[in-house]
């Protein structure tokens, strides 16, 4: 016999699927079937089940090979690492729960670390941009119920986010809009023809590193002012006849990715996207929104935030918190070499970042924190296994549109195993001495 | 006028926040005083004299002051911060933060600076011998107020984000800059002798751009006026005048809507 769990979060994906059904072996251990979600997301289940998981943290030898250790030299490692930096570094979060990073951020303040989340590498930009103006933004169900004007700018949800179409941006059917994708008028902007732009009713197809230009023309042209004959490789017809379209909807949504954040202008592409949200609602309702990708990096900005004021990026080295991009990001900081130590948890830097920046992880004192194998956990000099929050352990996260749902637990992690909020309640008590001490 | 020199002798093994290197601090003291002002390096708190030889007291006044800092000062942040008057000269290249908050005296870069040069600048003179790096003159995060006053001066080549916010003040930079000169301006002038790739002027309210060598792509929201004769830092000569950004918001002043200016000489 096995037993159905029912309503279970999807810890994948920003869009945070909450109507998953996993199927559990009887005694509870394994789980033999995952339903609703899309690939990836069932994927995340399955690969918790897998035979050779390291179920004990390892300490690297200078020879690369590995040795088992126990949690209480990897806590007793840790503290010492951080109680011993003038200024480490702790990145990661997003792929971990509220209450764990809210453990992290006390450990922080402790030993005067900089706390970075992946936006650092994603949507970062667009932070710097609400904080410059603002953002007029709503939740995804107004969108499912509401929505008849949607945009993505520089994202591919088809392969990224794939069940968010379905769910609320393009089929579902709502209140208002009950006839489903009929109701609704696509706009999608990428130089490629992406999977999301074939299920468009207009594509633009953009000249790469132009987005700033056009959403200025599309500000320009929703004020009927003067226009050039093209911009970024569209013609001022097309712009003036979107601009109508997208004015004379009910209620309109821009989504966008990392085709717009981390391309030429950054913060200034979402600068610029957000003012046109705000100029459109003179004529309309207009909400914008960040296709955030780990199912938590809204929480840990959110849980920064309430903290310390800022979402990401923090500098606490001065025993007050402090942010500037740029200078306090984690590329930046490793590139430079202004820390002195790196600890990882809830992301994986040595598959994102630059090989500069991950060189430096594997010169300095390094603690990775990761259910699995990943390239991070093998330059970093400690390797910290832990449960997989979201499948073995619940706890709060954030939808990318800042909407905190409980994930569940399903099953038990393997005998013996620390979560995240464990191990690091754990570190922070032997800090609690060290830091006095020092 | 009194002259302090301080030598760096002891390099920071990771950065040194040195906010007390100006004028305001040193005036009125000693050497050895001088040499045990606090400065930072990562969560440690340290004094001057741990990394500078510190030579020369102090004068009565900030204006009274000089400061020669001598040495290699690359991993260095915040020298001559928030300085009122008085001069400091830089005879390497700093790191970040030069010059930032600036009100009033004299900072000369002999080698070249860092990004976040000048933020927030309020009065003063800022020149800067080599190049500079991205948001010259701009304002801090989450800040809409750029540089409001003084004059900045890059002989060689600036970054991105020139005058990002800025709205007052003058920035000249020699050279060529990266993208973003002027974004969200309100006011004051920039005047880039070299070229610009693209991103002049984006999302300009008032104030006024030169570029005296090519804009690769121009934003949509510039609109051609007319050809003006102008004298611009020296120079004499015809300008084109655009208008923009016409996708921004625009106050009125005497019935007449008031924009950005950007000239671009022929
Ligand atoms: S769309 Fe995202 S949250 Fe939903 S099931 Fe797929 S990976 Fe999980």
């Amino acid at each position: 016999m096995t037993k159905t769990v029912t309503d279970v979060i999807c810890p994948f994906c920003g869009t945070l699927c909450d109507d998953l059904e996993v199927v559990v072996s009887d005694d509870g251990k394994t789980i033999v079937d995952v339903y609703n979600a899309c690939a990836i997301g069932a994927e995340k289940f399955m690969h918790s089940q897998a035979r050779d998981r390291v179920k004990r943290p390892r300490m690297q030898q200078p020879d690369g090979t590995y040795k088992e250790v126990s949690y209480d030299e990897a806590v007793e490692y840790t503290a010492q690492m951080l109680a011993n930096a003038k200024k480490p570094l702790m990145y990661g979060w997003s792929s971990t729960s509220c209450e764990a990073q809210s453990v992290g951020h006390e450990i922080a303040e402790k030993v005067g670390a900089i706390v970075d989340n992946t936006a650092t590498v994603c949507h970062g930009t667009t932070l710097i941009a609400v904080q410059d103006v603002g953002i007029p933004s709503c939740t995804l169900g107004e969108i499912k119920n509401r929505a008849d004007r949607i945009i993505f700018w520089g994202c591919n949800p088809a392969h990224a986010h794939p069940r968010h179409q379905s769910r609320y941006s393009i089929f579902p059917r709502g209140f208002f809009t009950n006839k489903g994708h009929k109701n609704r008028k696509v706009v999608v902007v990428d130089p490629r023809r992406t999977d999301t732009a074939k299920m468009a009713d207009y594509h633009f197809q953009i000249e790469q590193g132009r987005d700033y230009e056009l959403l200025s023309a599309f500000r320009v042209a929703v004020r009927g002012e003067w226009l050039p004959d093209t911009v970024a490789g569209i013609s001022k017809e097309r712009i003036y006849e979107a601009a109508e379209m997208l004015k004379s909807g009910r209620f309109g949504i821009i989504f966008f990715g990392m085709g717009v954040t981390q391309s030429l202008s950054k913060n200034h592409n979402i600068d610029e996207a957000i003012m046109l949200t705000k100029d459109l609602n003179d004529y309309t309702k207009f909400s914008i929104m960040a296709m955030r990708g780990h199912y938590n990096v809204t929480g840990s900005g959110q849980v920064m935030g309430w903290q310390f004021g800022f979402p990401y990026a923090t500098d606490l080295s001065r025993g007050f918190a402090r942010y500037n991009p740029g200078e306090t990001t984690s590329n930046d900081l490793l590139v430079r070499g202004e820390v002195d130590a790196v600890f990882v948890l809830g992301s994986d830097p040595g598959a994102h970042f630059p090989i500069s920046s991950v060189k430096k992880i594997s010169q300095l004192p390094s603690v990775c924190v990761d259910p699995h194998i990943t390239p991070t956990s093998e330059v970093s000099k400690l390797h910290v296994p832990v449960a997989f929050v979201g499948v073995e352990v619940g706890g709060n996260c954030y939808r990318m549109d800042n909407v905190p749902i409980d994930a569940r637990k399903v099953v038990d992690p393997p005998e013996g195993m620390l979560t995240d909020e464990e191990f690091l309640t754990r570190v922070n008590k032997r800090l609690e001495q060290l830091v006095a001490v020092t | 006028m009194e002259t302090v020199t301080i030598t760096m002798k002891n390099p920071p093994g990771l950065f040194l926040e040195a906010d007390n290197v100006s004028p305001d601090t040193f005036a009125g003291k000693k050497a050895a005083d001088i040499a045990a002002l606090h400065a930072f390096e990562g969560r440690e708190q340290t004094s001057l004299g741990k990394y500078f030889e510190v030579s020369g007291n102090g004068g009565a006044t900030a204006a009274d002051t000089r400061i020669v800092v001598k040495g290699d000062v690359s991993r260095v942040k915040y020298i001559g911060m928030k300085m009122t008057a008085g001069e400091v000269v830089i005879e390497n290249s700093p790191d970040m933060y030069t010059g930032a908050w600036m009100q009033g005296g004299k900072l000369l870069v002999k080698g070249s600076t860092n990004a976040f040069t000048g933020i927030g600048m309020k009065g003063g003179e800022l020149v800067i011998e080599g190049d500079t790096g991205n948001y010259l003159g701009a304002a801090y995060r989450g800040d809409w107020r750029g540089m409001q006053g003084g004059i900045i001066r890059v002989r060689g080549n600036a970054g991105s984000d020139t005058g990002y916010f800025m709205n007052g003040g003058t920035i000249i930079v020699e050279g060529n800059t990266d993208v973003h000169v002027g974004t969200h301006m309100e006011g004051g002038t920039i005047i880039i002798k070299g070229n610009v790739p693209s991103k002049v002027g984006g999302q300009m309210v008032e104030g006024t751009i030169y570029v005296f060598g090519t804009i690769d792509v121009m934003m949509p929201g510039f609109k051609f006026v007319k050809d003006e004769e102008m004298e611009v830092d020296g120079y004499k000569g015809l300008f084109s005048l655009f208008h923009g950004d016409l996708g921004e918001r625009h106050p009125k002043r005497k019935g007449q809507v008031v924009y950005g200016k950007l000239y671009q000489k022929i």
